[in-house]
């Protein structure tokens, strides 16, 4: 049985059309499609029901030594008001789910963890505090939260209509409490679209007011609703990680170029040794991405070569909407990979040329 | 969601429109409804041999891959050299712009075996 977030009947009135995502039925897409929704999102605004993501509260005097335990990341640089992206591992190294970590308060944290990581986070949460012994409180408030990301380059242009929050002395990666519609919603200058936006973290039974709000408040700004299928496109455009794709229990964040919020300098966490090691011997695989020269449509899985060696696999593919054309994450055998260097990609059993590209794909680097 | 008299149908979504010798195939306003904007077509060159229910062609979404099959066998006379650059008007015509290829059967009696626009119909409302 399928969940059902607090927008469901709303998504099936505009029109859209849902699938299963990580245990949720979720829009896909609405009416409009996926290339007027991701395009909307760069242009103007686009609003999302992420309402199926996870948080987890963790609070108490240790709350935060368990935290710099956990995570791969330094907890102990966040101010209460900020938000900072972290990793959690498992002993080898391997990835356990990355999330957002918000800092509510002096000995409060919020995570927010992937749909489809949830269950398995909370109860990693739960194996690590217990083992170790960590005084600590762990809450899974997920069925209480509703989320709703607003992004894109008028989002606080549309959202300063219904709160009177300060939103122009709101940073990247903070944190307010304000009315939103008259509802209590902590709002987050965060997303994953690579655009300006903000996430707005709602009581579940209030989440649709704010979404029609915040719909009708837009409608002069261009802003549209935008499904997963959107979301996905905007994001890999970033290259940003996805988990179960870039991420996973057999990928290490090392591996998925992470290793900015890898904190080896910190003192023990879980994974931390493990990460060392295959530091020490060089990080076996790596990330790259990947523009198609040809025709065709990377997909997950295709095959990747050098020539006539295999040597790795694409990890998320599309047709970048914004560019037109296909492009794909890969994870390859560790080497020389330059911007500029062309391998193959197997479509439909043809290997097509690709060009290895300098993140972001969009907007496109010079040169790149 | 339309569903021309003229045509027979196929379980997997497929439209032929048989006359003059030659066969001319797409995909149902069903299919490209489902599939959402398409975005990427892969036609078989003319002179390919085709068999009844065997992948032929591609076409792709932003979000899938998705095989078309032939509805009947023969050879590929004829393809519609439009599509690859603009696939999108297989979304906005699926049953006149956006056709994908003509074939000469080998056995014009195969379409006998295929969906009338009733059945078709039929067949969805069950499927769904």
């Amino acid at each position: 049985m399928l969940k059902k977030t607090a927008l469901h009947g709303i998504h099936r009135s505009l029109g859209a059309k849902m699938v299963p995502f990580a245990g949720w039925e979720m829009p896909v897409n609405y009416p409009t499609g996926v290339i007027e929704e991701h395009l909307a999102v760069r242009r103007n605004a686009g609003l999302f029901d992420v309402s199926h993501m996870g948080q987890v509260r963790v609070g108490g005097k240790e709350a935060l030594s368990f935290i710099q335990y956990l995570t791969t990341n330094d907890a102990a640089l966040l101010t209460p008001g900020q938000v900072q992206y972290t990793i959690i591992c498992y002993p080898n190294g391997g990835t356990v789910d990355d999330t957002t970590l918000y800092r509510l308060g002096e000995e409060e944290y919020l995570f927010c963890v992937n749909a489809s990581r949830c269950d398995e986070d909370f109860a990693w949460m739960k194996t690590i505090a217990a083992e170790r012994g960590f005084n600590i409180r762990l809450e899974n408030l997920s069925d209480d939260y509703g989320l709703l990301a607003l992004q894109g380059p008028a989002a606080a242009a549309i959202l300063a209509k219904i709160t009177g929050a300060g939103l122009a002395a709101l940073s990247s990666f903070h944190f307010i409490e304000g009315e939103t519609a008259g509802v209590k919603a902590l709002i987050s200058r965060t997303g994953y679209t690579g655009e300006d936006g903000f996430e707005l973290y709602l009581p579940a039974s209030e989440t649709a007011t704010v979404w029609s709000a915040l719909l009708d408040a837009g409608k002069e700004n261009g802003l549209l609703p935008v499904g997963l299928g959107a979301r996905d496109t905007l994001r890999l455009e970033k290259k940003y990680a996805l988990y179960g794709h870039e991420l996973g229990p057999d990928i290490t964040p090392l591996e998925a170029g992470l290793g900015w919020v890898v904190r080896l300098e910190k003192a023990d966490f879980n994974g931390k040794a493990a990460l060392e090691e295959i530091k020490r011997n060089g990080i076996p695989r790596q990330l790259v991405c990947l523009k198609m020269e040809e025709a065709g449509i990377p997909r997950e899985k295709y095959l990747v070569y050098d020539g006539d060696r295999p040597i790795g696999t694409v990890t998320s593919g599309t047709l970048s909407p914004s560019l037109r054309q296909g492009i794909a994450i890969a994870l390859v055998a560790a080497g020389a990979w330059k911007p500029g260097r062309r391998l193959q990609i197997e479509i439909h059993g043809r290997k097509r040329s690709a060009v290895i590209v300098k993140p972001p794909f969009y907007p496109p680097r010079e040169g790149g | 969601m339309e569903f021309p008299e003229e045509l027979k149908y196929t379980e997997d979504h497929e439209w032929v429109l048989a006359e003059d010798e030659l066969c001319t195939v797409g995909i149902t306003d069903h299919a490209q409804e489902s599939l959402g904007d398409i975005v990427f077509v892969e036609l078989p060159e003319v002179g390919t041999q085709v068999s009844a229910g065997k992948a032929f062609a591609v076409v792709e979404s932003v979000k899938a891959v998705s095989d078309v099959y032939a509805p009947i066998s023969g050879t590929i006379e004829e393809v519609n050299e439009e599509l690859p650059d603009a696939p999108e008007v297989i979304n906005t015509s699926p049953y006149d712009d956006g056709w994908m290829v003509k074939i000469r059967p080998d056995d014009p009696s195969q379409l006998d075996e295929l969906m009338d626009a009733d059945a078709y119909q039929e067949f969805l409302e069950n499927e769904e």
